[in-house]
């Protein structure tokens, strides 16, 4: 018997004047047709930190972070605001493209292109119009050294990105991803295709990468929550109900979904 | 019987239908070549034939088969390209889609005889286009649009949802994520689709014999200017292709040889296709290789 949970009583923090903030949503809402999945969602993601998303399955965390970068447009409906550089980007005239190249993703699966690992990270830019092959070669060593592949694959960036394991082509997507030299990482499950060692390898990764980046990664690992991130925010079917520091989020939960949630005997 | 006796069995079964395939095949293939390959010979593949009776070589038809086919292909590959990935990715799923889909699949299976009289209505007489080659090619490519267009789309919806989300979440638009990203990964399926559609077109006769004609007035083949009248590449000029020949022979040919002459030049109809197999597929995999960095 699944217990039920009042959705009035959340404990959702904001941030003071002083801390900046990446990005930031407002009364954030989506819909799939007629199914409500995701209600009032009003979360700030400081600058050069690391934040997760936790909750059950179906809680509406990969809903919440597609809607971030635009990748909901045309499968679902989101209303409510996303600020960005002090612009609302969630208005129809953004340019999306645009927006995706400054808030890049990262999926559960890896998906590398079917192309040369070489040609993974540069393609986008080519298309982007970067066309001088030293500034291109630098990109590639940067961002694969950047995801920490780069000692893995420098010999062989011309071989096929799906000769890679499961563990090297997750890199291999995040680097893709940093190419672009975005301001924020979306990562959505990232290691939970992945053995633990690659795991390890990506939080390491990670953690490097936060210095520069603002990075919003959704896990079910609530080990990985509380070994990279600075903030948690807990989903529970289609409601943030909780927002703190991770320290605070793991060892002193405020309203009692979280802490059932967080011992485990949810539901 | 267990698990293991029963797969043994269901391998048997499959097997046999397997070789009874095959031994189809390759009794047609040996059948074919054996009558015809005797009769062929250097002049009979090069030499002009007789325009009464259908005697001698097959050389313009030969040649005109080839050049209907690269026009047909120049003509429909784009087009339905352009369908097929409308279909797959821009179509919304609503009635205009499924309305598309269906007059596809309704062209698709008009007999072919059909299409050569349309053809021959249309573009012959009411366009002034007269029995030509690209009256041919314009007839062929209505029979070819749909089935290369229904290709080309299952071939690119085949491609994983999350290689256009990889796409998109860099920033590309869909056409760019469409064209670079998932039409090489397609490739190998589109190619094989050009390839049994080549296959048909080489092999028809039936729609061309009022569009091209049953005519092969002897051409020049050392003036490559498309514009001159006797040019072989003059896509204005009637251009009786080798079936269309086969079938001349076979109805009203008056060569007292016209069963060696039909079984030579099926020989040749059968390798010629054979070899346009094989090279659109080492140009496909030559291709794909480039694109996927793939062994
Ligand atoms: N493309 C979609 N179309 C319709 N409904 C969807 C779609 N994606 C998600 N949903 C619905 O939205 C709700 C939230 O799903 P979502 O995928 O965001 O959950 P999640 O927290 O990411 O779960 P998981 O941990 O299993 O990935 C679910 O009820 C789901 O059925
Ligand atoms: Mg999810």
């Amino acid at each position: 018997m699944l217990k039920q949970y009042s959705f009035e009583k959340t404990a959702v923090q904001s941030f003071d004047a002083q801390t900046t903030l990446a990005l930031k949503t407002e009364d954030l809402q989506v819909f799939y047709g007629a199914n409500h999945a995701m209600h009032d969602a009003n979360l700030g993601f400081p600058k050069n930190q690391i934040t997760a998303l936790i909750g059950a399955s179906g809680s509406g965390k990969s809903t919440y972070l597609r809607s971030l970068n635009r990748m909901n447009d045309g499968i679902a409906t989101v209303t409510g605001k996303i600020w960005y550089h002090g612009v609302n980007i969630n208005e129809p005239n953004v340019n999306i493209y645009e927006i995706r190249k400054h808030i890049g993703m990262v999926f559960q699966r890896p998906n590398p292109f079917s192309k040369s690992i070489r040609e993974n990270i540069v393609y986008a830019l080519k298309a982007n119009g970067m066309k001088s092959k030293a500034d291109l070669d630098e990109r590639v060593e940067t961002s694969l050294r950047g995801a920490a592949l780069w000692d893995e694959v420098k010999d062989t960036l011309d071989k096929s990105a799906l000769s890679l394991s499961g563990g090297q082509q997750q890199r291999l997507c995040i680097a893709r991803s940093i190419a672009m030299a975005p301001d924020v990482l979306l990562l959505d499950e990232p290691c939970s295709a992945l053995d633990p060692i690659s795991t390890v390898k990506v939080e390491e990764t990670l953690l490097e990468l936060q210095k520069q980046y603002t990075i919003i990664i959704v896990t079910h690992n609530m080990q990985q929550a509380a070994r990279v991130s600075s903030q948690c925010a807990f989903f529970h079917l289609g409601h943030v109900m909780e927002y703190t520091s991770t320290g605070t989020m793991f060892s002193n939960p405020q309203i009692p979904v979280t802490q059932d949630y967080i011992a485990g005997s949810f539901g | 019987m267990n698990a293991k006796q029963r797969d043994r069995v269901a391998t048997v079964i499959i097997d046999l239908i397997v070789a009874a395939v095959v031994g189809i095949l390759l009794f047609l293939l040996v059948y074919i070549l054996s009558a015809g390959l005797p009769h062929v010979s250097w002049k009979f593949i090069t030499g002009a034939s007789d325009p009464m009776s259908g005697a001698g070589g097959i050389g313009v038809q030969l040649f005109n088969s080839f050049y209907l086919l690269v026009l047909t292909m120049l003509i429909s590959i784009p087009i339905s390209l352009g369908a097929g990935i409308y279909l797959a990715e821009y179509a919304k799923d609503n009635w205009r889609t499924s309305l598309i889909r269906s007059a596809i699949e309704v062209l698709s299976s008009l007999p072919s005889v059909v299409v050569g009289l349309f053809g021959f209505l249309l573009f012959v007489v009411k366009f002034k286009m007269g029995f030509s080659v690209i009256s041919g090619a314009v007839a062929l490519t209505f029979f070819n649009l749909p089935l290369l267009t229904r290709n080309i789309e299952e071939s690119l919806s085949a491609v994983s949802r999350s290689q256009r989300e990889a796409g998109l979440s860099l920033g590309l638009s869909k056409w760019k994520t469409e064209i670079g990203i998932i039409l090489p990964v397609a490739l190998p399926g589109i190619v094989t689709g050009v390839v049994l559609s080549a296959g048909r077109v080489f092999g028809e006769a039936a729609a061309l014999i009022y569009t091209a004609g049953q005519s092969a007035p002897v051409t020049n083949f050392s003036d490559w200017n498309p514009m001159d009248p006797a040019s072989p590449l003059n896509p204005m000029r009637p251009a009786e292709t080798l079936a269309v020949h086969i079938w001349k022979i076979n109805t009203e040919g008056m060569a007292e040889n016209a069963a060696q002459l039909s079984a030579a030049a099926s020989a040749i109809l059968i390798l010629a296709v054979l070899l346009f197999n094989l090279g659109a597929r080492l140009l496909g995999n030559f291709l794909y290789r480039r694109v996927t960095a793939s062994k």
